[in-house]
């Protein structure tokens, strides 16, 4: 596959995971006090992955190239516009819908980019920034009739969907792949364990591993050699005569199609679109995933996104009940004050759990998970730092 | 000509707040070479000293009065605040109304130590940083102040009303020879703009005349010759910072008459405010304020009705429209210099 052994191995482990995902994922029994801590469901499943893309794509602009976007989530949210559109239009089979998500996002973000790459630093991101607010912005006013405005967008029974026949009376237009229906699950109960296989589930880990594996081809080809001299020293490569636009505006766009297409996927996962997924905390969000897990590595990016994805759903889920059971064997002064103490950073408080997270990240691991998992493993080793550094961030003479 | 006047006047209040956040960044970013994606954060927080300080003032304590019953015929409880105690009723009214200018006095040392605390807590660890990790934690603290405030005050806005004699409209139009009833304009709004023109006046006076402004201008042209001659600049340029967050912090104090104080109003004023800067010129305290006012009256001119008409949502979209085309034509906006911050 034109990989090395070690990229080999990473992308079967990485299959692996996806593929038992709805075992690990769901390691205490249904009905336990822990069970509240099980992913294992359908739907944050799929979430898992289809970020895991997201960032993937951003990875590619950000960890190579080093330029800074603010607003990717707007080519999440043109790429979700643009799936809807097939799905009310042509057929509800996701395979155009996420095709034409994917070229939409490519054409806008190579508008943005074209634009934006005059400009490097803080401008970029400024500029990032100001597109994605404007498509906000554009989407909740002017363009209702495209977006839906406040309401969003979901098939209508009487949409036209010229590929489709006619529908049942009382049936409902469901997202298929050629009649499998992205909502089927198979439940496999086992002992006390309640598995859940998605047809959804598998088809987005299926695109996320392809996309994986062009990640990893770009990683290791020679265009993803001069994204990284980009990052290092820009100033330099031009010195040496070749012009960097051509490729960041290429990485730019890459990235724009992987934000599109995990856009058709959600819009493939679940039937609807609102104009917040473009809002520019979203685009935060996709950066914290990266710089998480680890920017400029290859799997930091899948991790940031599952580590943010589970974390959101978990901790927004636990109130002040279970909060009180879990703290209930304590004596009741430290109880309650446990419980105010912790109160604030669950729940609805997601967003400043959320917040902390990133700064203690940026702060203390600027390197994310990977960079943090390599620490400990050196740890152990006890061999000299210079020699498991692969991650080549040895900083150029200015 | 009088609708034009109308939109000017309209476009002065928005623009004033730009203006006075965009310098704060302005004064960061030239000083200490920080992009502070938290400066959205300190506008929202001086609002909230407002509300604040107002909740404070009318702390009461619940006392029987003999004179009046309720509908049962009990007699009735009334809420006193303790200020009447103090200052008799007649006094405390007043200032109670006054609640919103009063806390101008009430938010500056307040924003002079949480910028102090940013600085030395947290921005100093990052000078040496590349930009975008500066861009990421200010980013991150801007949520956990947003959030924090969330989990005090609520999601819903909290009206505070300026004080009595501002809160009416005036008649600018009468004043200026045309007819009657063209401009009604709010006093409060010509407050605001009054006030940002002092605060501004104020800063650049600070800069232009005082032997600190002088040092810390110096500071900003070349940061190692001022440190070789044995200042202490980073001390100066803390202080700056200090500043800074003051008059992003009074600017959310005078603000909330005019946009009742709700805690993501920071982040929405924090994007427009680094359009502004971009537009103004990165690293040019005037230029930052020019283009503020620009950009504002713009604004106000896309939203007439006329301009709606023929460019439906154009009002949304404009501030940016602008930006990117100066970025285009000017690339270091209205009066950016060569050399100052190129990237």
């Amino acid at each position: 596959m034109g990989l090395n052994k070690k990229d080999v191995t990473l992308l079967i482990i990485v299959a692996i995971l996806c593929l038992f995902a709805p075992f690990i994922l769901n390691p205490f029994p249904e009905g336990s006090a822990m069970a509240q801590f099980n992913a294992g469901y359908p739907d944050l499943m799929q979430r898992l992955v289809i970020f895991g893309i997201f960032a993937i794509g951003f990875n590619i602009l950000f960890g190579l190239t080093g330029y800074l976007s603010f607003g990717h989530a707007a080519f999440l949210g043109v790429g979700s516009y643009a799936a809807i559109w097939m799905m009310k239009l042509l057929t509800m089979n996701v395979i155009p819908a996420i095709i034409i998500s994917v070229l939409v996002a490519g054409l806008f973000s190579l508008l943005v980019g074209w634009i934006s790459l005059r400009r490097s630093g803080i401008y970029f991101s400024i500029l990032t920034l100001a597109f994605a607010q404007m498509s906000y912005s554009l989407a909740y006013s002017v363009l209702t009739p495209i977006t839906g405005g406040e309401t969003g967008l979901q098939p209508k029974v009487n949409d036209p969907r010229i590929l489709d026949g006619a529908l049942a009376a009382g049936e409902t237009p469901r997202a298929n792949l050629f009649g499998l229906q992205m909502n089927e699950s198979y439940e496999m109960a086992v002992g006390g364990w309640v598995f859940t296989f998605n047809a959804g589930y598998y088809m987005a880990a299926v695109v996320m591993l392809i996309a994986f594996y062009i990640s990893i081809r770009i990683f290791r080809s020679p265009f993803g050699m001069m994204l990284r001299a980009v990052k290092s020293n820009q100033q330099r490569l031009n010195y040496t005569g070749l012009n960097a636009k051509p490729y960041t505006l290429a990485a730019f766009v890459i990235s724009g199609m992987y934000a599109g297409l995990a856009g058709g996927l959600l819009v493939a996962m679940d039937t609807q679109v609102g104009a917040e997924r473009m809002f520019w905390t979203a685009s935060g969000e996709v950066v914290l995933m990266t710089i998480l897990g680890g920017a400029g590595t290859l799997i930091g990016p899948v991790l940031g996104a599952g580590f943010i994805k589970y974390m959101e759903n978990i901790v927004s889920k636990i109130n002040k009940s279970i909060l009180e059971q879990w703290f209930a064997f304590m004596p009741d002064g430290i109880e309650d004050l446990l419980i105010t103490l912790v109160y604030p950073f669950i729940g609805k408080g997601w967003h400043l759990t959320l917040g902390i997270l990133f700064m203690l990240v940026v702060i203390f691991l600027p390197g994310g998970l990977v960079e943090g998992g390599q620490r400990v493993g050196r740890l152990f080793k006890r061999k000299k730092p210079a020699d498991d550094k692969p991650d080549g961030r040895t900083t150029p003479a200015e | 000509m009088d609708a034009i006047i109308l939109q000017i006047l309209n476009g002065l209040d928005k623009g004033s707040a730009y203006a006075l956040i965009a310098l704060g960044l302005t004064l960061i970013f030239g000083t200490l070479g920080v992009v502070n994606f938290a400066h959205g954060a300190l506008f929202m927080i001086g609002a909230f000293c407002a509300v604040t300080l107002s909740r404070i003032l009318t702390i009461s304590h619940t006392v029987i009065d003999e004179t009046k019953t309720d509908f049962l015929g009990n007699p009735l409880k009334v809420d006193v605040p303790y200020l009447y105690d103090i200052f008799g009723q007649a006094t405390g009214d007043v200032i109670i109304d006054w609640a919103v200018p009063i806390s101008i006095l009430f938010a500056i040392p307040v924003m002079v130590g949480i910028g102090f605390a940013m600085e030395r807590g947290l921005i100093k660890h990052f000078y040496k940083r590349p930009h975008a990790d500066q861009i990421l934690v200010t980013f991150g603290l801007a949520i956990v102040l947003q959030e924090i405030i969330k989990y005090f005050y609520g999601a819903n806005p909290i009206p505070t009303p300026a004080p009595d004699a501002f809160r009416g409209s005036f008649d600018f139009g009468a004043m200026l020879g045309f007819d009657p009833n063209t401009i009604i304009y709010p006093y409060w709004r010509l407050v605001y703009f009054a006030f940002a023109a002092v605060i501004i006046g104020a800063v650049f006076a600070f800069l232009q005349f005082t032997t600190f402004g002088m040092v810390v201008r110096a500071g900003m042209a070349d940061r190692e010759t001022v440190g070789l001659l044995g200042i202490n600049i980073d001390k100066r340029f803390t202080i700056m910072f200090g500043i800074a967050a003051a008059v992003a912090g009074l600017a959310g104090v005078m603000y909330t008459p005019i946009n009742s104080p709700n805690y993501h109003m920071g982040m929405d004023f924090l994007v427009l405010s680094f359009v502004v800067v971009v537009v103004g010129g990165m690293g040019s305290l005037s230029g930052a304020v020019l283009a503020g006012f620009l950009l504002g009256i713009l604004e106000s001119f896309a939203s007439m009705a006329i301009v709606l008409e023929t460019l439906p949502g154009i009002n949304q979209i404009i501030i940016y429209l602008v930006a990117i085309i100066i970025l285009l034509t000017r690339p270091r906006g209205l009066m950016g210099r060569k050399g100052v911050m190129e990237d």
